[in-house]
């Protein structure tokens, strides 16, 4: 009987998309546990965790990231019906919606302009490079937006859409403290919140943790945001002397 | 079969959107006028198919998964990211409290004047 050699097994294995696809779905399912195990911390929230092992485990074997998309990819082609489907709660809690209208809206112009103008303004007084600046500019955007504006704008589409990941983290693990610090127990608000800050993250969180109430109104945060920052961003990156 | 008719009403609504978003050259992506179709279909329909519910329903119960794949992409910009490091994390972490803040802080008011308004109208007719 012939036995293959490591390396050669090795080869043939991180060649195949099986891999990469597997590892993903064991790594978060051991994030979901870990995050568990420490009480549920948004510190530690599995999507960061996962994302961090992930990486760590792909720098370890040396495999770039094109080879783990390929098997990955068919877990992210997942996010295109799983975003169609938001229409559903979001048809469940339709009077709600209407209800609110003009809050929601208004609150969603409140939201944006606070998120660019304090971008840029932060970033500006730290001293960023210009690149950076405007392809932080729209960070809350879910990311295929994001990159386009960012490509409108004048900034980097990719940098933009991994600032865009890296926003969303950071709100899911901010978001609990700041409606404890602004006593928010409402669920359609903190869901709103959540997906106008930090888009599909918030949106997934809300729905993971606050119930399917918070993932409507966040999924309607999301698309909301991302429509009108399409249309804001522009503007405001002029009026701070871009472009 | 629910499984099939559910995903292959998503997959509809995902491809009448992305076919809007390409041919009025949208900067719009295609899943989330996807998401506007479906919702227009559900209020003409008038209720949501089970087979529909149990696809969706499931997807978004692992909403947070989905977004692993593109987060791990990150790693391609460590380098763009470390130019400017210190700046980024700061601006980051300070913006994305601010607006958490500010509109949460917006929306609780507008909502609480706007029921109590509500309410209001209502007592009187």
């Amino acid at each position: 009987m012939n036995v293959a050699s490591l390396d050669q097994l090795w080869v043939y294995l991180s060649g195949n998309p099986l891999l990469s696809l597997l590892t993903t779905l064991l790594v978060f399912a051991l994030s979901v546990r870990i995050n568990r195990a420490v009480g549920g911390t948004p510190l530690l929230h599995p999507v960061t965790l996962s994302i961090a092992m992930l990486i760590a485990l792909l720098l370890l074997v040396d495999m770039d990231y094109r080879a783990y998309f390929e098997g990955a990819q068919f877990i992210h082609f997942m996010l295109g019906p799983a975003t169609v489907a938001l229409a559903i709660p979001l048809y469940d809690h339709r009077e709600r919606v209407r209800s609110l209208l003009w809050p929601l809206l208004l609150a969603c112009g409140a939201g944006i302009v606070t998120a660019v103008a304090s971008t840029l303004g932060i970033a500006m007084l730290l001293g960023a490079r210009t690149e950076t600046l405007l392809s932080l500019a729209p960070r809350s955007v879910t990311s295929p937006i994001a990159m386009g504006i960012a490509e409108q704008i004048g900034g980097i589409p990719s940098l933009a859409a991994g600032l865009v990941l890296l926003t969303g983290s950071i709100g899911c693990a901010l978001g609990p403290w700041i409606f404890r610090l602004l006593r928010i127990k409402d669920p359609v608000v903190q869901g709103f919140t959540l997906g106008l800050a930090a888009h599909g993250f918030g949106t997934a969180h809300a729905f993971a943790r606050l119930g399917a109430v918070a993932g409507a109104f966040s999924g309607l945060a999301m698309g909301l945001t991302g429509l009108l920052t399409a249309f804001l961003l522009p503007l405001i990156t002029r009026l701070f002397g871009f472009g | 079969m629910p499984l099939i008719m559910g995903m292959s009403v998503l997959l509809v609504c995902q491809f009448a959107g992305e076919l809007v978003a390409r041919g009025l050259t949208l900067p719009i992506p295609g899943p989330v006028i996807g998401m506007v179709i479906l919702l227009v279909a559900l209020m003409i329909h008038g209720r949501v198919p089970s087979s529909l519910r149990l696809t969706g329903e499931g997807l978004l119960r692992y909403l947070t998964l989905l977004f692993v794949p593109a987060g791990v992409g990150l790693m391609v910009h460590f380098e763009l990211i470390g130019m400017d490091l210190w700046p980024i994390v700061l601006t980051l972490v300070a913006s994305t409290a601010v607006t958490l803040g500010v509109t949460a802080w917006v929306l609780e008011r507008l909502q609480r004047f706007h029921t109590r308004r509500n309410a209001r109208s209502e007592g009187k007719s």
